[in-house]
């Protein structure tokens, strides 16, 4: 029930704004927990004190792809449940993911300089999150080229969705034409097996991070819909008063 | 089914008739070509080893070029609209459209290409084989420009947009279509690895884009 | 706390994610703020939504 309450832009707002400072709370004692966390994690045997640049990488690159996988839901929601906040969703996201996805390719470029000798290798992980950068700005393109919101949005579901088909085979490619390309051996962002003491900030902060992003979100839907209720309006002005200017 | 068919023959019909279309990709494609030694430089040895990575960039930005003409004319002129209230399936029209807008601009590229090759030092063998990838991987380059060109078109928007949205998912096709290039002229790697995964990127692609397209214009138009 | 030979990137890092952050959340809250303003202007030029001058109709 609670659900299908939502779907009613009205009391989504009111929701909203009874949440949102308990979800901005939460996250500035996420963000203090995780960040103590951080500080008494121990340096890395390979890495050195680099290391920590991962409790904000890992989690950006993890939010970067479940933001996206977050738009693929919301885009089955527009195109075939038709949910009245499906689009707004979507479009509140691409942003947020995108920014997400900078900054885990920024911090990526920023870890290798000391530890690969190079701003930027073309290492598969780090490609793909490159062109996964890139189809966010293409969803926040499309979203910004249209003005009619609904037509926009099942646009945007359409390219979100055959990005979401994409997205895995981009990924394999990249990790084949990697290992083609492979130059000796590189120390690869991430082992397979982290010990404890890393993992335990490393959660901690991930947690940070999604609740940032959940706040991120609420607050944007809340100005989609907004601004979706500022734009009826003034469509309703322009139609009520021909030739009263502006 | 005999729709379809009218269908087909009234683009490569027009296609031809009109021109512009796969004369001007090839062109378009001739010119990148042309330009690449001037930027890198007229060596011919390294121009051999990255020149199936030219023929290949070239022959994407050229299908890339061509593909606002795939739907916009049928927009303006009302025939999409027939062709979305008409009796065959929408998905089959989209992809009789793409096949015929294939014939006309991808496999001139494809023809064009062992051409081409010769400019790069490459020899007719390794010509050849980039030609037979480009064979199997442009169709999945229109297949993909067609969804590009199903969304430009319901948003009346086209050119750079249209270009942004689809070239990030011409990524695998690039790699593979290169790689198998490469296996073929130099590579360690057996030439069949790598063409086999760019035919099934082709059929995905085919698959992928015919339903996408028809849902982006069912969407679009209502 | 040592951060070794490498803190300067360490530090960019971190200073990054609080520019990026802290302009996400700039973002957010001056997009409400403009779209508060621009519901006042419009209810001020008496253009307001049905549900909002009767409220026992829920739009």
């Amino acid at each position: 029930m609670p659900i299908i309450d939502l779907a009613n832009p009205t009391r989504f707002l009111r929701f909203a704004e009874r949440a949102l400072p308990w979800l901005a709370g939460l996250t500035l004692l996420a963000f203090a927990a995780g960040l103590n966390l951080t500080l008494g994690a121990p340096d890395d045997y390979q890495q050195g004190a680099t290391v920590k640049i991962m409790f904000i990488h890992v989690p950006s690159a993890w939010l970067g792809m479940g933001i996206w996988a977050l738009m693929t839901i919301a885009a089955l929601g527009t195109l075939v449940w038709r949910h009245p906040l499906a689009d707004v969703a979507a479009k509140a996201a691409a942003p947020v993911g995108a920014a997400f996805t900078l900054l885990c390719l920024v911090t990526g470029s920023l870890w290798g300089r000391p530890m690969w000798g190079a701003y930027w290798v073309w290492d598969a992980r780090l490609t793909s999150v490159l062109v996964l950068f890139l189809m966010y700005l293409g969803v926040m393109a499309l979203w910004r080229t249209v003005d009619d919101p609904a037509r926009a949005g099942r646009a945007a579901a359409i390219l979100t969705l055959v990005g979401a088909i994409n997205l895995p085979i981009i990924k394999f490619s990249v990790d084949w034409w990697n290992t083609l390309h492979q130059p000796a051996s590189v120390l690869r962002l991430a082992g397979p097996s982290i010990h404890p003491s890393i993992l335990i900030p490393l959660l901690a902060m991930t947690l940070a991070f999604v609740l940032l992003f959940l706040a991120l979100h609420l607050a944007a839907m809340r100005n989609e819909i907004l601004r979706r209720r500022v734009r009826s309006l003034m469509m309703m002005q322009a139609q009520t008063a021909p030739g009263s200017g502006s | 089914m005999t729709a379809l068919a009218a269908l087909f023959v009234r683009d490569v019909r027009l296609a031809i008739r009109v021109g512009g279309g796969g004369g001007i990709g090839v062109l378009f494609f001739l010119i990148v070509v042309t330009l690449m030694p001037f930027a890198i430089g007229p060596d011919l040895a390294l121009l051999g080893r990255i020149g199936p990575a030219i023929l290949w960039l070239g022959a994407l930005l050229a299908s890339l070029l061509t593909l606002d003409r795939l739907l916009a004319m049928d927009q303006e002129d009302g025939s999409l609209d027939l062709m979305l209230t008409g009796r065959s399936p929408l998905e089959l029209a989209v992809a009789a459209k793409a096949l015929a807008h294939w014939l006309t601009t991808g496999l001139p590229l494809v023809i064009a290409a062992p051409l081409l090759g010769l400019f790069l030092n490459l020899d007719l063998g390794s010509s050849g084989a980039v030609a037979l990838t480009l064979l199997a991987g442009t169709p999945a380059l229109t297949f993909i420009g067609l969804i590009g060109a199903a969304l430009s078109v319901t948003l009346r928007r086209g050119g750079l947009l249209l270009a942004v949205l689809v070239m990030p998912l011409t990524v695998p096709v690039l790699i593979f279509g290169v790689a198998a290039s490469n296996a073929a002229l130099v590579g360690p790697l057996p030439f069949g690895t790598p063409f086999t995964i760019l035919c099934a990127l082709t059929l995905i692609s085919i698959v992928v884009g015919t339903f996408a397209a028809a849902t982006a214009l069912r969407h679009g138009m209502e | 706390m040592n951060l070794g030979p490498h803190a300067p990137f360490i530090v960019a890092a971190y200073g990054i994610a609080t520019f990026v952050i802290g302009a996400l959340i700039a973002w957010v809250m001056l997009d409400h703020r403009a779209q508060l303003r621009a519901l006042d202007d419009l209810e001020l030029r008496g253009v307001t939504r049905r549900s909002d001058r009767a409220p026992e109709k829920t739009a």
